[in-house]
């Protein structure tokens, strides 16, 4: 099939950008989106054009690089898939396909279709994780998780952390990512402890770079691993508890 | 001059760990703060480490190519991570688990090396589950466990087919956690390009920002490599597009001696290729082999579809050959006999490129609803590639490069040849021999960076106490950076007329044909011929746009390509200089009657180690003798 490209291209963050068109013919509908980059970035090279920079890495859903506004939707048409796993045969000879970087102010574009994440890392480093220093486990089996609990814990536990969430809400909020966290580890009888100071500390901190949620759901619908909105009400629900549990705030209420 | 001492302590192999731990100097808690290391690779093993040395209080600082500690690709492993729990009560144990690996790797492992690993396989499952880690589980709560191939026990822990993910996510939040604490310093988009030597020992690492392409030294008491494996070289493999030899490969030209480079791993289990522009291979799990029955027709050029061959003039060969293990026999020996098939003509698909892993029985047997249980995830994944639904039609499935058994020499201590550089995860060559068995890579480098190295590294740093680590403004600091500045101009001024994916592509298809899965004299003998004039042509006629300035993908990846040219020829002249077959280094001189592996342990018994000798000089080949006292060596067989 022939394709019609707009791209957006820009040299770095201090500069602008624009959308530039590009054609690619010959292209195969068994080519993955990325592979269509690819061939674009060799006919590119050869032209004496620099290649477009786009994140990817494993190519197989799951490390979270990749992804791109592909004709406004984050990852594409398919539901449940992310950008390298959407193939050509999603498309049809003659096509426009316009492709740009997230769109939110928390991801900055470093270049061309490549931005900064590193909030979500932030996110993380606040509580999103269970205090377990190394060798101070007990036994495996000491610790029975009711098999509905470790399903649906298992459920939030695959967000690949690829921001498409964020770059689908209207309010560029990170709700779904933050609240995915919250949940796969406040689920747990060993996310217990922590349950209430995790998610203040988590939500504070995703406030500091991330808009609000409104409750659009546009994030369930980007979202490559169909990561549930309910887990967003589960968030909210710990973090209001967290405001009367958290003994250390009771003097400022 | 290399020394090959492996330092494995004396005593009874099930006491070698214990006594060593107890022996070796430690550094006291108030001291730790006072040591910095440097830890490269934030995949399982990297990211471990860096977590449990920061616990530690030692100053971390640790190093990705990637934007976040969460994306190295040990977050693609899908099937599971093995321990010697024996929660299944099928008779396992720490000696079966050890006992399976050695066997599993042809006999070209360390006996004490892989003892501690089965001992400290079942701490891993403990401390993942604490952190969270949503294991599959049974009804009443506890662990489920499933079957890899080449062992008759249930010993592999799971978290539907998303393992990997879960356990780095695992030890990505416990990095986190310190990173967050101020005890890990982490640095992001920025790739180690060269390591720093004083006095034949590491003291730091020269580093370029990926972003900005700033060039900077950075200098620690010593420096972790954690960087994975090599698979790459093949272009065509399971590995992430970024994977690469070059940390590894720059440690080795100052000096760490190389060990066993062709050891390589064919994985049986994979989507084949479907036409030229492919840019990489996708793994389907090797846990399918539980319940998916692998044939082809009985006849040669057989093209009619699966569902009207019927079961009589069906070839489930390795249900018929090895009836012990059948559809679980090891992954060398799963991609050999699919080879065979190949060559019989009794390929499947468009291009007749594939085998079937046939799920039809399975369903029957269990119903739809469970082998969806267990496997969504991954005919969802297959049914995108292939648009082919494996709930109603056999996948189609062949071997691809998959995983290095190879890496750098390191001794029982994880340290290189050379003094304060140390090895960790898929990086070294330490634990699976010739051939990696299913889910033992995540226990490896989960073993050695939450287990072992934080104990081991005492042993070196304790010697430094009282001296602070070499500065930045040393000479050979000033040197190492003039040189990575230079490499980079160089490949900028090139200005040829071909990418450097086309060269990438094209070193593959000499390493696959040659070095792959079979291997002969003649084939090699071309490769090495190959290899370099190829490598010339990339020097002449690479194009890299762009600049120095900038994120600069081309830049990036030509560095790494450079480095698997000289890697290339390295494989290709161990591959040949090893007159045997064993594990996935196969020989076609050296088979049994059926075909298998044919060892020659009189003379092969040991590990081939490389010492770096200038460019455009062989390396020099040094030994180490593998001595086995509690497993008695024989012909694997899975019959």
């Amino acid at each position: 099939m022939n394709l019609k490209l707009r791209i957006w291209r820009q040299a770095n963050s201090a500069t602008k950008g624009e959308l530039i068109e590009y054609r690619v013919n010959d292209i195969s509908p068994e080519m993955s989106f990325l592979e269509m980059l690819d061939t674009l970035n060799e006919q590119l090279n050869a032209a004496g054009t620099e290649p477009i920079a786009f994140d990817h890495d494993c190519r197989e859903g799951i490390c979270g690089m990749c992804g791109v506004m592909i004709n406004g939707q984050p990852h594409g048409p398919q539901l449940g898939t992310a950008t390298c796993q959407l193939h050509m045969r999603k498309f049809s000879d003659g096509d426009t396909i316009v492709i740009e970087p997230w769109r939110a102010r928390a991801f900055p574009v470093i270049k061309d279709l490549i931005v900064d994440r590193s909030p979500f890392d932030t996110i993380i480093e606040a509580g999103g994780f269970i205090t377990v220093p190394t060798g101070s486990a007990p036994d495996a089996n000491l610790i029975p998780v009711p098999l509905d609990a470790a399903e649906s814990a298992m459920d939030a536990a695959a967000c690949i952390g690829c921001g498409a969430c964020v770059a689908a809400c209207p309010n560029s909020a990170a709700q779904l990512f933050t609240a995915a966290k919250v949940a796969h580890l406040g689920l747990l009888p060993q996310g217990q402890p922590e349950r209430y100071t995790r998610v203040e500390a988590m939500v504070e901190v995703m406030e500091d770079f991330f808009g609000s949620c409104t409750n659009h759901g546009e994030c369930e619908k980007a979202c490559p691993k169909s990561i549930s909105i309910d887990f967003i009400a589960q968030l909210n629900l710990d973090y209001l508890k967290s405001k009367m549990l958290n003994s250390k705030l009771a003097g400022q209420r | 001059m290399i020394n090959l001492d492996a330092g494995i302590p004396a005593g009874p192999l099930a006491d070698k760990w214990d006594s060593h731990r107890t022996a070796i100097n430690l550094v006291a808690p108030t001291n730790k703060r006072k040591f910095s290391v440097i830890v490269v690779g934030t995949g399982l093993a990297g990211a471990s480490a860096a977590a449990t040395l920061g616990e530690l209080g030692y100053q971390v600082k640790a190093y990705t190519y990637h934007d976040s500690a969460r994306r190295a690709h040990s977050i693609a492993a899908q099937g599971g991570i093995n321990a010697s729990k024996n929660y299944r009560g099928d008779g396992d144990s720490t000696y079966r688990l050890f006992y399976d690996t050695v066997k599993g790797g042809d006999y070209r492992s360390r006996e004490a090396n892989v003892y501690r690993l089965a001992q400290v396989s079942t701490e891993i499952i403990d401390q993942c589950v604490a952190q969270g880690v949503p294991f599959a589980r049974e009804y009443g709560g506890l662990l489920d466990n499933r079957s890899f191939g080449g062992v008759q026990v249930s010993r592999t822990f799971y978290a539907r087919g998303q393992t990997g993910q879960q356990l780095l996510l695992g030890a990505y939040q416990a990095l986190s956690r310190q990173v967050g604490l101020g005890n890990v310093e982490l640095h992001t988009r920025t790739e180690m390009l060269d390591i720093v030597e004083v006095d034949g020992r590491a003291v730091g690492i020269v580093t370029r920002d990926l972003v900005t392409g700033e060039v900077k030294s950075h200098s620690a008491h010593a420096v972790v490599l954690a960087t994975g494996g090599y698979a790459n070289v093949y272009f065509l493999s399971t590995m992430a597009r970024k994977s690469n030899v070059t940390a590894i490969w720059r440690a080795h030209r100052k000096g760490a001696a190389f060990a066993n480079p062709s050891f390589t791993q064919i994985h049986p289990t994979c989507i084949p290729a479907s036409d030229d522009f492919q840019s990489k291979l996708t793994l389907m799990s090797e846990s399918l082999r539980n319940d998916g029955r692998i044939w082809v027709p009985k006849e040669a050029d057989d093209r009619r579809p699966a569902g009207e061959i019927p079961e009589s003039e069906r070839d489930y060969y390795l249900e018929r050959i090895y009836p012990a293990f059948g559809n679980l026999v090891p992954r060398d020996v799963d991609s050999r006999a699919a080879m065979r098939m190949m060559e019989e003509n009794r390929g499947v698909g468009p291009l007749q490129n594939g085998v079937f892993l046939d799920f039809a029985d399975a369903i029957k047997r269990l119903g739809e609803d469970t082998i969806r249980q267990r496997y969504s995830n991954l005919f969802e994944m297959y049914e995108r590639i292939t648009d082919e639904n494996p709930y109603e039609v056999p996948m189609r499935i062949y071997p691809a490069p998959h995983y290095t058994m190879g890496g750098l020499w390191v001794d029982y201590n994880l340290m290189t040849t050379t003094p304060g550089l140390y090895a960790i995860g898929e990086a070294n060559f330490s634990d699976h021999g010739a051939n990696r068995l299913g889910a033992s890579a995540l226990m490896q480098g989960l073993a050695d960076g939450y287990f072992v190295l934080p104990y081991t590294i005492g042993d070196y740093l304790s010697g430094w106490l009282g001296s602070d680590p070499v500065t930045t403004d040393h000479p050979a600091f000033t040197q190492a950076e003039a040189d990575v500045k230079e490499r980079t101009n160089e490949l900028l001024a090139i200005g040829g007329t071909r990418s450097v994916d086309w060269f990438h592509r094209e070193l593959g298809k000499i390493m696959i044909e040659q070095c792959g899965m079979a291997r002969s004299r003649p084939g090699l003998e071309k490769a090495l011929s190959e290899i370099p004039a190829l490598h010339d042509e990339f020097r002449n006629d690479v194009r890299i746009l762009g600049d120095d300035d900038n994120l600069n993908f081309s830049l990036e990846k030509a560095g790494r390509v450079a480095d698997y040219f000289e890697l290339a020829e390295l494989m290709c002249r161990d591959a040949l200089d090893r007159e045997e077959s064993s594990g996935g280094h196969f020989r076609l001189e050296h088979q049994t009657p059926e075909g298998e592996a044919l060892r020659n342990d009189e003379e092969w018994a040991m590990v081939s180690a490389w010492e770096w000798q200038g460019h455009g000089t062989p390396q020099k080949r040094h030994t180490e003798k593998l001595v086995f006292e509690n497993i008695e060596l024989k012909q694997r067989s899975y019959k």
